[in-house]
C-alpha cells in the first residue's frame, strides 16, 4: 500500500465554494468558475499515490496550485473536497489535536523562504520542533547538534541565523525539518531562493542525505531541471490539475500531452535518458574465435556498417573491428582478428543506465561507436553518434527535415 | 428642530455609575492611591544623593545594553545620557524639587505600568481577532482625539479629587499606543515564520509566547516607550484634579502667574522627559542588533 494516497482533493479558495464547487463538478473551467463566483480554483481533483521512501516532485508554473496543494497535506491550508490518506488515515477527517501531533511527529516542512525564527540561534532553530514536543531541553539540543553535523553546519550552532548566507539558512531549515525524524518530508520550492550554484550543490547534498535517511518526500518546484534530477517520481501541474505523473525518464520520453511536451523541449535531456534507450539493441556482433576477417566483412556489410563489435565466449564485448582493417587483412592473408581488433586503449564500453550527457565526451576520443554492457560484460547493445545527437537535441526526424529545408544551404 | 441632550445622557449615566458601583470605584481609588503613595515613599526614602547615582546607573546600563558593561563601547554609546541624568537630577534637586520630582516618576510609573497592563494582552487579543480589531479601534480613536480635560470631569466624580483620577486620566490618555503597537507589532510578524511554526505542530499559545511575542518585541516596546511619554504630557493636565508632582507647581505656576515657578518646574519636567525617553527607547534595542554593527 502506498504510504500517502491523494484522492479527488481539490482546493477551492472564496466564500462561495459551494457553488463554485457545483459548477466544477459539471466541468467548468478555472476561468468559468472565477467569472462566475469570484472563487478562485487552486486545486482541481487530484489524485496522487506517493510510495514510502520516495522523492516525488510536483512541478508547476506559479499558479499551477502546486504549493496549494502540498499545504493540504498538512493542513496549513484547508481542502474543500477529497481525501488525504496517510498510512490508513484521512487528515483531513482528523480534530485539531490529532493533527498537532501528527505535525509534531509524523511530517515536517521545509519552506521557500526558511521561516527561521531571526530571534534564536542556529541550534535552537533547530530544536524547535522537539521544543514544541516537550522535550527537555538537553536532549533536543543534543539532538540538534547531531542533526546540525548531519546537514553540514557543524561550527554554527550558537550563531544566529540571520548571520548565515541563504544556503546555510536552507540547511538550518533542513536541520529543522529531519530533528523530529518525521516519516514526510514536504519541501516547498525549498532551493529556488537560492542562487544557482548553491542549489544545484543543495540538490546533490539532498539525494546523498535520502540515501542515508530514506525518508518519504514531496518536493514542489517550478524548476524542470531540478524536478528531473530529485524526483523518482514527478507530477506536472496546470491551473490546479495535475496533467501527468510519471517517471522522468517517462515524461521526457513519452509526454501526455502539448503542455508538458513544450515544458520537456528545452530541457537538458543528456542527464535523464540513459543509453539503454538510445541503444540499438542485440547488434550483430563479430565472434573471434569462429569469425576471420572474410566472415567480419560480410556481416558488416549485411549490416550496412563499417565497424562492428567483437564478442568472446557468453556474449563477453572484447572490442571493435573495422571493415578497412579486415580488408586489409584478407589481402595479407592473415586470420587472427584479435591482431587488428581495437581493445581497451581505444573503445569505451558503458552501462544501459550511463546518461547521454556522459556519453558525448566519450566519442571525442575515438570514431567507434560506444559498446553497453551488462554487469557480466556481456554486450547488449551499441551506440551510434547519431542517436545521441538526436536525443540531446530532443527533435524529431520530421522536424530535422524542416530545419535542413529553411536553414539549410542549396548545393 | 431636533434637539439631542446627549451631555445629559452621559451625565445621568456617570451619575448612576458613581451612585450604583460606588464600592468597585473605591476599591479601585484605594489600590491606585496605594500604589503611588507606596512607588512614591519607596523613591524618597534613600538620600537624595544615592538616589541620583541609583538612576544614573540604571541610565548608563540600559543605553549601554548590547556593549559588555563598562567598556569602551558601552561608555561611548552611553555616556552621554548617563552625566545628563546626573547634572540634570542634581539641578532639580538644588532648585528644591526634588520631591516633586520623585512624586511625579511615581505617578507616571504607575499610570504607564497600569495602561500596558490593560493595553498589551488587549493588543494581543486584537491581533488574532479581527472582529475584535474593529471594535477596539475607533474606540481608541476616540479616546486619542476626545481631548484629555474631559476625561477629568467622570474621573472627578467616580474618584474625588487627589493623585488617583488624575492616574486614571493619563490611563486612558496613555493606553492607545499600547494596544495598537502590540496589535501592529504581532500582525507584522513575517507570515512565512508563523506558518512554519504552524506546521511543526505549534499550539496558539506556543505560537504567541515562542514566536509572535519575541518578535513582536521591538514595536511593542516602541508602544511602552510611547505610554510613557504619553503619560508624562498629561502631568500637568492631572494636576487640575488634585495630582501632585512637579505637574502642580507648572499649575500653580499659571494660575498664579508665577513664571519663575512655572519655568523652574517646567525645565523639571524636560529633563524627566529625556531620561525617561532614551531609557525606555534603549529596551527596544537588542543585544543582537548591537553587536552586529561592532
Amino acid at each position: 500500500m502506498s504510504k500517502i494516497q491523494v484522492e479527488e482533493l481539490s482546493v477551492i479558495f472564496g466564500k462561495r465554494f459551494r457553488e463554485a464547487k457545483e459548477l466544477q463538478k459539471q466541468g467548468k473551467s478555472k476561468v468559468e468558475i472565477l467569472n462566475q463566483t469570484g472563487c478562485t480554483v487552486g486545486v482541481s481533483k487530484a489524485n496522487l499515490e506517493i510510495q514510502e521512501g520516495e522523492v516525488f516532485v510536483v512541478m508547476g508554473l506559479s499558479g499551477s496550485g502546486k504549493s496549494t496543494l502540498l499545504r493540504c497535506f498538512n493542513r496549513l491550508i484547508e481542502p474543500t473536497g477529497g481525501t488525504v490518506v496517510v498510512d490508513g488515515n484521512d487528515i483531513t477527517k482528523i480534530s485539531e489535536y490529532e493533527l498537532r501531533e501528527f505535525r509534531r511527529r509524523k511530517m515536517t516542512m521545509v519552506f521557500q523562504h526558511f521561516g527561521l525564527l531571526p530571534h534564536r540561534t542556529v541550534s535552537s532553530n533547530v530544536a524547535f520542533g522537539l521544543e514544541i514536543q516537550g522535550v527537555d531541553e538537553d536532549t533536543r539540543i543534543k539532538k540538534a547538534y547531531e542533526v546540525i553535523k548531519t546537514v553540514g553546519l557543524e561550527g554554527y550552532e550558537e550563531k544566529m541565523t540571520g548571520q548565515l548566507s541563504g544556503g546555510m539558512q536552507q540547511r538550518v531549515g533542513l536541520a529543522r525539518a529531519l530533528a523530529t525524524d518525521p516519516e514526510i518530508l514536504l519541501m516547498d520550492e525549498a532551493f529556488s531562493a537560492l542562487d544557482p550554484l548553491i542549489r544545484t550543490q543543495m540538490q546533490e547534498e539532498l539525494l546523498q542525505l535520502q540515501e542515508k535517511v530514506h525518508k518519504t518526500i514531496l518536493f514542489i518546484t517550478h524548476d524542470l531541471d531540478e524536478a528531473l534530477k530529485l524526483g523518482d517520481r514527478i507530477a506536472i501541474m496546470k491551473d490546479g490539475f495535475i496533467v501527468q505523473t510519471g517517471t522522468p525518464e517517462e515524461i521526457l520520453t513519452h509526454p501526455a500531452d502539448d503542455y508538458v511536451r513544450a515544458f520537456v523541449e528545452n530541457v537538458d535531456r543528456g542527464g535523464i535518458i540513459t543509453a539503454g534507450s538510445v541503444m540499438f539493441k542485440n547488434p550483430s556482433a563479430v565472434r573471434i574465435k569462429q569469425d576471420g576477417p572474410r566472415a567480419a566483412l560480410r556481416k558488416m556489410s549485411n549490416a550496412g556498417v563499417t565497424s562492428m563489435p567483437v564478442v568472446g565466449d557468453n556474449g563477453k564485448f572484447l572490442g571493435f573491428v573495422k571493415d578497412n582493417d579486415m580488408k586489409e587483412m584478407e589481402d595479407k592473408g592473415l586470420r587472427d582478428i584479435e591482431e587488428y581488433m581495437y581493445t581497451r586503449e581505444e573503445v569505451t564500453a558503458v552501462t544501459s543506465e550511463t546518461p547521454v550527457a556522459e556519453l558525448l565526451p566519450l566519442f571525442l576520443d575515438t570514431n567507434l561507436n560506444l559498446a553497453v554492457v551488462d554487469e557480466n560484460r556481456k554486450l547488449i547493445g551499441v551506440v551510434v553518434h547519431s542517436s545521441v545527437i538526436a536525443e540531446m537535441i530532443g527533435k524529431e526526424r520530421s522536424e530535422v527535415k524542416q530545419i535542413r529545408q529553411e536553414g539549410g544551404i542549396d548545393l | 428642530m431636533i434637539d439631542i441632550p446627549l451631555g445629559d445622557w452621559v451625565e445621568q449615566a456617570v451619575e448612576w455609575l458613581s451612585a450604583n458601583a460606588s464600592g468597585f470605584f473605591n476599591g479601585i481609588t484605594a489600590g491606585i492611591d496605594g500604589m503611588v503613595t507606596g512607588l512614591q515613599s519607596a523613591l524618597l526614602f534613600p538620600n537624595d544623593y544615592l538616589m541620583i547615582a541609583v538612576l544614573a546607573v540604571i541610565a548608563y546600563l540600559m543605553t549601554s545594553k548590547g556593549h559588555k558593561p563598562f567598556t569602551k563601547g558601552a561608555w561611548k554609546s552611553a555616556w552621554g545620557i548617563t552625566v545628563f541624568t546626573i547634572l540634570g537630577l542634581l539641578l532639580l534637586q538644588f532648585m528644591g524639587y526634588w520631591q516633586e520630582t520623585m512624586q511625579t516618576i511615581a505617578l507616571i510609573l504607575v499610570s504607564a505600568l497600569i495602561a500596558l497592563v490593560i493595553g498589551i494582552p488587549l493588543g494581543v487579543y486584537s491581533s488574532r481577532h479581527d472582529a475584535a480589531d474593529q471594535v477596539i479601534r475607533p474606540v481608541l480613536d476616540f479616546m486619542q482625539t476626545l481631548p484629555p480635560f474631559v476625561y477629568l470631569i467622570p474621573a472627578i466624580i467616580f474618584f474625588s479629587v487627589g493623585n488617583v483620577p488624575g492616574v486614571v486620566a493619563t490611563i486612558v490618555f496613555s493606553l492607545p499606543p499600547a494596544v495598537r503597537l502590540t496589535n501592529l507589532g504581532i500582525r507584522n510578524v513575517q507570515q512565512d515564520v508563523v506558518e512554519a511554526s504552524r506546521a511543526f505542530g505549534c499550539t496558539q499559545r506556543q505560537l504567541l509566547f515562542k514566536v509572535q511575542i519575541p518578535l513582536a518585541k521591538p514595536t511593542i516596546l516602541a508602544g511602552v516607550n510611547q505610554v510613557i511619554m504619553l503619560a508624562l504630557s498629561m502631568v500637568v493636565i492631572a494636576s487640575m484634579v488634585g495630582a501632585g508632582g512637579l505637574g502642580q507647581a507648572v499649575y500653580k505656576g499659571i494660575l498664579k502667574a508665577d513664571m519663575a515657578l512655572g519655568f523652574e518646574a517646567g525645565v523639571g519636567i524636560v529633563i524627566l522627559a529625556i531620561f525617561l525617553d532614551r531609557v525606555t527607547q534603549a529596551l527596544g534595542i537588542s543585544r543582537k542588533q548591537v553587536s552586529d554593527e561592532e
